[in-house]
């Protein structure tokens, strides 16, 4: 089948870019998403074209690089699928489709599809962890966990940091992914101890970077490829105050 | 030492630094203005009373010099809500917008979530249509106001004709469309924001929050329009 593209090239961060034009004419239905750029990109270097930049890794859904917008729908039209894991037979024979980068004054672009999200690798770093000696491996059972919260924290530690979520965001929130991150540790005992300055800091860091604010819409949660739930946002926010509100001030520290 | 000094205007302002702080302040006032939106509706209902004489009494009570410093303090606290809804708002809006300098060519709308998307514009004219309400029957700045004497206003005369114009019963009318939008979307939305969800509970709050959102449309602007069909004449 053919496939008509409207894809952002941009050479560089401080080029303007613009949109061009493209035909794949020869799309296999069973190619994924990635594979039929793989083939334009192919006729583009065989044409002596700049092939176009797009991110990609493992290509099985769970690394969380591949992603672009597909028709203003990030990771395009079917849910709970990175574009890496969405395949050609979705889409008709003629379907025009406009590939764009995510967009937010957090992921600046790189080259054409290609944007920096270092920003989600600093907020991370402010709190997406916890503090353990480490030693020898302890005993697996040792410290109980409820099988809900078990299950709950595995739901969120599903995120596997796309940015889909503010790429979709109409204001640009990362709010879902630093909820699933502060929910999955929040949920688990390894995460208590630093649980609420866990939620100031990683909030902090991402107003630093520049995100927007949750409006409440649930634009994230319809394209997040690992269905993570609005439900953690409503968890972060309770961390966040009630580490504020009664706290005794070494999460202000934080 | 258990605790570090922290000055409690340094948390205040860091509180307020984060958006989910902002969003709080948000709620709170939000409760507070929803509260006001209620009472007030209970108010405007007494219009249907058997008894006619019976808003006008309510408007005598509120009016009432020995109830002066209540209303004044309630006044007040509203004022102060409003202002720093509106305050947090316009941050917030502020913020969202920075945060994508470039749009999209192509952005689909998922979901639809129309209430959620217009909350400032929704938020903004209903603040003007508030405006407009206070000078049209509190200050008597749009139409002539009367009075049974001092501190009577005969609030049932004003009220219908008042909304005998066509124009003023139409602004009325959208104003409050635009009001039951923003207070659906506000009233599940301040639960979120004040950190409660739960899978089995906030479908029924979204519910609710339709209900009482329609409640408060159905019930404020059948008063314009009992007036125009002449259902409710003076
Ligand atoms: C006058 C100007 C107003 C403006 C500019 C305004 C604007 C907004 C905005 C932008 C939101 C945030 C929506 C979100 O982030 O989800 C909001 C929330 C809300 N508004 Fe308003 N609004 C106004 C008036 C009102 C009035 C008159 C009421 C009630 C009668 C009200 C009740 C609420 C409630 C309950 C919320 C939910 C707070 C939350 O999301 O946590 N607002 N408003
Ligand atoms: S390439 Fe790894 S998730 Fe798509």
């Amino acid at each position: 089948m053919k496939i008509i593209l409207h894809i952002w090239r941009q050479r560089n961060a401080d080029d303007k870019g613009r949109m061009a034009r493209y035909e794949v004419p020869n799309v296999n239905e069973h190619m994924s998403f990635l594979e039929m750029l793989d083939v334009l990109n192919e006729d583009l270097i065989a044409k002596d074209e700049e092939p176009v930049a797009f991110d990609h890794d493992c290509r099985e859904g769970i690394c969380g690089m591949c992603g672009s917008m597909v028709n203003g729908v990030a990771h395009g039209p079917k849910p709970g699928t990175t574009l890496c894991q969405l395949h050609m037979r979705f889409f008709k024979d003629g379907d025009e489709l406009y590939l764009e980068p995510w967009r937010a004054r957090a992921f600046p672009i790189v080259k054409d599809l290609v944007v920096d999200r270092s920003a989600f690798d600093r907020v991370m770093a402010a709190g997406g962890f916890i503090s353990v000696a480490t030693g020898s491996a302890p005993d697996g059972n040792a410290i109980l966990v409820p099988k809900e919260d078990a299950d709950r924290a595995m739901d969120a530690a599903a995120c596997i940091g796309c940015g889909a979520c503010v790429a979709m965001c109409p204001n640009a929130s990362a709010s879902l992914f630093l909820a699933a991150k502060i929910s999955h540790l929040g949920l688990l005992p390894q995460g208590q101890p630093e649980r609420h300055e866990r939620a100031v800091a990683m909030v902090a860091q991402a107003n630093q970077e520049l995100f927007g604010a949750c409006t409440n819409i649930g634009e994230c949660e319809a394209v997040c490829p690992k269905e993570i739930k609005l439900e953690v946002i409503a968890r972060m926010n309770h961390d966040f105050l009630l580490a504020k509100l009664a706290g005794r001030g070494a999460a202000e520290e934080g | 030492m258990s605790t570090i000094a922290i000055h409690p205007i340094h948390r205040a302002v860091r509180f307020y630094e984060a958006p989910i702080g902002k969003k709080a302040v948000m709620a709170i006032t939000g409760v507070m203005l929803v509260g006001y939106v209620f009472a007030h509706l209970l108010g405007n209902l007494q219009i249907y009373s058997s008894d006619a004489e019976q808003i006008n009494r309510y408007a005598g009570f509120l009016h009432n010099p020995a109830n002066a410093a209540a209303l004044w303090a309630a006044r007040s606290v509203l004022l102060l809500a409003v202002a720093l809804h509106i305050i947090a708002a316009t941050q917030l809006w502020l913020q969202n917008r920075a945060a994508r300098p470039i749009g999209y060519v192509k952005k689909a709308d998922l979901p639809a979530s129309y209430a959620a998307r217009t909350m400032i514009w929704s938020g903004p004219i209903v603040g003007a249509f508030v405006i407009f309400h206070v000078l049209h029957l509190t200050a008597g700045k749009v139409l002539e106001l009367r009075e049974l004497g001092p501190n009577m206003p005969d609030v049932r005369y004003n009220v219908i004709t008042g909304f005998s114009n066509p124009w003023i019963s139409g602004f009325y009318i959208l104003a409050m469309i635009l009001l039951c939008l923003h207070l659906y979307h506000g009233m599940w939305s301040m639960f979120q924001s004040l950190g409660i969800s739960h899978p089995r509970y906030t479908p029924l709050v979204k519910k609710a929050a339709a209900v009482l959102a329609i409640a408060v449309a159905v019930g404020n602007c059948s008063i314009p329009i009992a007036v125009l069909t002449g259902l409710l004449t003076y």
